[in-house]
């Protein structure tokens, strides 16, 4: 029998904004414990919650991003529930009516384009955290967390295998660090993934019963959990048991999925809209503001490097993976005054292969777009080959200096000068008489041997395709 | 001194007849004598006070007092002050020591009032009649054997023993007017959005709001001055400009002396004068409509058909969003906390059983119960639809009508302990205010006469109802009545 599973996502993001989304408290990360939590975090008696509009214009950019609907008028709505790190014994969250309606993501997957269904996104406040183990026989509680603005993004059930719920969350972990709202950052929780997984039988259109992966917070383990969550469910039904709805945790080490509690188990949020808040009402003049804010889309941009700079689909799609990526190329090219196929070479090149190799960001390579594109303008302009050019990169990679400081420093110089290609290759010719003859004889591997002498008489430096052309010249005069 | 008003001992300081101590101690002797039996003081603490009488002279010497500089208020204890214990009537807080300053305690040290202590409440401000507070019942100054009525039975109490110049109160279902209504004093709810919530321990978020109760309408005004403005911590914060609530007042004597309320229509809802009112009260009540009449005022009817639904509705959503605002007491950060207990679970039940009374465990629960999935459409969801009904009544009836009137309270102070096993015939008691608050209207109550029992006057509150933000005019329509009779001038028999 055939499965087909069906999979879901709810991602938390962080977002991006200097304070608290209902208090003036920082949301830096990695602060002392309860450093960060002011009255409001806390919970103090008679303390109110005032919504900072830094998140809302977050929320709005998202919005643009996905091209859904934004929200005229959300309402918060206090979903009730009691745990230690959770100060009201609340948190305020959006319900009925969300900030971000319906909107779409497209994700590539293999050689396939598929759109994923975004259904809404919402504004909440995050909850603290539990310190287990670091007090005998208690339980700390940090508060620095508590109230940090989230957004959390769900979707349709419209994704069909592992791959393509990662590279939903993939594509959309890139999106908004895109548009500046959130910092991406995994390990330190700042985007992170519930997963609702279900089988049916292929060709059936009723969902099965669905089981929530909490909290995932890397891709590979998202990978790995949904495909151990599908195989269990599968031998599950066909070992003639039942899926119950339940709420499941992923276990790194195990590789495993495990029960954390089932419905019967889950709470009665009590949801109503918090009389301590009004309604949210977002004006057109809100939109605008948040608009001018916003970058071009990784599509759009897509599209303009096509156009602007003669890319193939391949090379624009590349480079528009990233914000970071895309600037770092736009900013070389602009530097250099063109040669955009030559630096789309470099940047996706021996750029991208060095920091794939050292494991880090283009944000951290050493060499700037500014200088890459001082190396890009040495081998327009000749003066270095691209064996040469190799060379000059490892070396500024290494932090031995600008691209004309280590030419000078090595004596990397190209010839490029006909007077002096001409002396070395007439030296050439004088010492290697049998190869002109064997060359004159209709032997055309001579010439090749005769350019090898000449390149091997200059240390390299003469200029390849001068060479040749002196060479042809003189040897057919 | 004790007896006077806000307005002249406001003169009598500035024109240095008295200092901020002198008087100030003048009040600290008379609760030091008369709280133990009153018990309208939860908190006393009078180093802190006559160090703020002190500064308030030294304000007073240097040109930049106002008019409730160095005057003695009484503060409500549900409103958190800095360095003051603030219980809001509850076990669950006593040990609780304010660590900020709310929005109300702020704007009245601004202007160098005395803060005289903390008074009694219901717990939480859930109760008509002051006996669910943890620190014990108060006495109603008219009859010690009767209560003060709630929530702010403590603060009305101490204006009515002249234990203050004026107090601070709260009122989420009449917890202001009810009071001073029993106790023979103005008392005054504003527009919701004109007082600051911030550091008001919430009961029911969309319907508290803090207002003055003091001897008079000229003194409720000046208390109006300092307690109203925007406050950007509170989200439902009016901001709006500032009004001088003193105003109309003042314009009055200008008017003429004979009919000073010549063009005024007065609005009777019909609703109000049924078989719930009390015969005694309602003649007192029929009396000052005569008054209003005799002043120039336009009588005209009224009906505000909900009126009934008020209490029903009332008691979906006050505990809603009471069952919600009252997680926070959960032992884990500040507050009672159980002292023995086996896990998380136990930790919880047992902190709140032994932090909360039974008036506050109830609420939470029909709240809990109100919102619980499956219920929230039939219960909560419906009120809110019926919630504005009643505000459709009123602006209906204000078509008709610039104000208002009727009884504050059924009846006039009830004996401890005559309600306390009845909570739907306590509830009743809001009967003639709760709508209000489901609104977001003014309401205010003034002293309207008395009603002869047990030997006993006991004091009868007359309820005066405006359009938003008409304060101002209400203050004038209770100030010309007060100009006419001298109900809000009596004490108490013995108290002074």
């Amino acid at each position: 029998m055939e499965w087909e599973v069906v999979i879901g996502l709810e991602t938390h993001t962080q977002l991006k904004t200097k304070s608290k989304i209902f208090s003036g408290s920082s949301i830096a990360f990695g602060a002392e414990p309860n450093t960060q939590a002011n009255a409001v975090d806390i919970a103090l008696p008679g303390v109110l919650p005032v919504l900072n509009k830094e998140a809302v214009k977050c929320a709005i950019k998202f919005g643009f991003a996905v091209n859904a609907e934004i929200a005229p008028r959300s309402v918060f709505n206090r979903k009730n529930y009691f745990y230690p790190d959770l100060p009201k014994g609340y948190q305020i969250s959006q319900f009925e009516l969300p900030v971000v309606g319906k909107g779409s993501l497209t994700i590539q997957v293999g050689d396939n384009e598929k759109t994923i269904r975004i259904t809404r996104a919402h504004l909440e406040e995050d909850a603290g955290k539990s310190l287990h183990g670091d007090f005998e026989g208690m339980t700390g509680i940090d508060l620095n967390r508590a109230g940090t603005p989230l957004l959390e993004i769900v979707t349709e059930p419209d994704m069909r295998s592992a791959a393509e719920a990662v590279a939903y969350a993939k594509k959309l972990h890139e999106l908004v660090q895109w548009i500046d709202i959130c910092d991406g950052n995994m390990q330190e929780g700042s985007f992170r993934c519930d997963v609702n997984v279900s089988v049916r039988k292929k060709g059936s259109d009723k969902l099965g019963t669905r089981r929530e992966i909490k909290n995932l917070n890397s891709f590979k383990f998202m990978q790995q959990a949904i495909e151990y969550e599908t195989r269990w469910q599968i031998e599950t039904l066909e070992d003639g048991g039942t899926i119950q709805q339940a709420t499941v945790l992923f276990n790194p080490d195990t590789g495993e999925t495990r029960s954390m509690r089932s419905k019967e188990e889950a709470n009665d949020y009590r949801y109503f809209p918090d009389p301590d808040l009004l309604p949210l009402d977002i004006s057109e003049a809100d939109k605008e503001a948040a608009k001018v804010e916003m970058p071009e889309l990784p599509e759009a941009m897509k599209s303009r490097f096509e156009s602007q700079y003669s890319l193939t689909a391949y090379d624009a799609t590349a480079l528009t993976s990233s914000f970071s990526l895309a600037s770092y190329f736009e900013t070389t090219v602009s530097s250099i005054g063109g040669e955009a196929k030559l630096a789309a070479n470099w940047v996706m090149g021996s750029i991208a292969a060095k920091l794939n190799e050292q494991d880090k960001a283009i944000s951290d390579s050493p060499i700037s777009s500014f200088a890459l594109a001082g190396l890009i303008k040495r081998i327009a302009d000749n003066t270095l080959s691209n064996k040469m050019a190799k060379e000059v990169f490892d070396a500024m990679w290494a932090g031995e200096g600008d691209v004309d400081a280590i030419i000078e420093q090595r004596g990397l110089k190209q010839v490029t000068d006909t007077g002096a290609i001409e002396a070395i290759i007439d030296e050439v010719l004088a010492a290697n008489t049998a190869m002109v003859e064997e060359f004159k004889a209709g032997k055309e591997k001579a010439f090749n041997a005769l350019v090898g002498q000449a390149m091997k008489a200059s240390k390299g430096k003469a200029n390849p395709a001068q060479v040749n052309e002196v060479l042809k010249k003189k040897l057919t005069s | 001194m004790i007896n006077k008003s806000l307005k002249q001992l406001s003169t009598m300081l500035a024109e240095k007849q008295v200092s901020s101590v002198e008087l100030t101690q003048a009040f600290l002797t008379r609760i030091d004598q008369h709280n133990s039996s009153i018990n309208a003081y939860i908190s006393l603490d009078h180093d802190k006070t006559l160090a703020q009488a002190k500064l308030a002279d030294t304000m007073l010497a240097s040109n930049t007092a106002s008019a409730l500089t160095g005057i003695p208020i009484a503060q409500k204890d549900i409103f958190v002050a800095k360095g003051w214990k603030t219980t809001c009537g509850s076990k669950m807080l006593e040990n609780f020591i304010g660590p900020y300053d709310a929005g109300v305690i702020e704007r009245f040290d601004a202007v160098g009032a005395v803060n005289l202590g903390k008074t009694n409440m219901d717990e939480f401000a859930m109760g008509s009649s002051n006996e669910t507070s943890y620190f014990g019942k108060v006495q109603n100054p008219w009859d010690r054997l009767r209560v003060p009525g709630g929530s702010s039975g403590g603060s009305a109490a101490a204006v009515a023993a002249r234990l203050c110049v004026a107090a601070t109160g709260t009122d989420t279902g009449g917890s202001i007017r009810q009071p001073a209504s029993l106790c023979g004093l103005s008392g005054l709810k504003p527009t919701y959005g004109l007082v600051s919530r911030y550091g008001m321990i919430a009961f029911a978020s969309s319907l508290d709001q803090a207002g003055p109760m003091a001897k008079s309408c000229e003194d409720m005004a000046l208390m109006m001055n300092v307690m109203t403005g925007f406050d950007a911590r509170d989200s439902t914060s009016l901001n709006r400009e500032k009004e001088d609530y003193t105003l109309e007042i003042g314009k009055l004597d200008k008017l003429g002396a004979d009919k000073p309320l010549a063009g005024l229509r007065v609005g009777l809802p019909k609703e109000y004068f049924t078989e719930g009112l009390g015969p005694d009260v309602a003649k007192v009540i029929e009396a000052a409509i005569a008054e209003y009449r005799k002043l120039g005022a336009e009588i005209v009817d009224v009906s505000l058909p909900n009126t009934m639904l008020s209490i029903p509705v009332y008691y979906v959503l006050a505990p809603a969003e009471a069952s919600s605002n009252l997680s926070r007491f959960d032992g884990v950060r500040y507050g009672h906390r159980a002292a023995e207990y086996t896990d998380l679970m136990d930790m919880y039940c047992k902190s709140r059983a032994q932090g909360f009374g039974a008036e506050v465990k109830r609420r939470i629960l029909i709240g809990t119960y109100v919102l619980s999935a499956g219920y929230f459409d039939a219960y909560y969801l419906k009120a809110q639809k019926i919630r504005r009904l009643i505000a459709q009544d009123f602006a209906e009836a204000f078509k008709k009508c610039d104000i208002i009137l009727g009884p504050t309270a059924p009846s006039t102070a009830f004996k401890a302990g005559e309600k306390a096993d009845d909570p739907v015939a306590m509830y009743l008691q809001d009967i003639y205010t709760i709508a209000v608050n489901l609104a977001g209207l003014p309401g205010m109550s003034i002293p309207a006469g008395f009603v002869e029992q047990d030997g006993k006057s006991l004091p009868v509150g007359l309820q005066i109802i405006g359009n938003y933000f008409d304060e101002a005019r209400m203050l004038q329509a209770g100030h010309a009545y007060q100009q006419s009779t001298d109900w809000h001038t009596r004490a108490p028999e013995g108290i002074l």
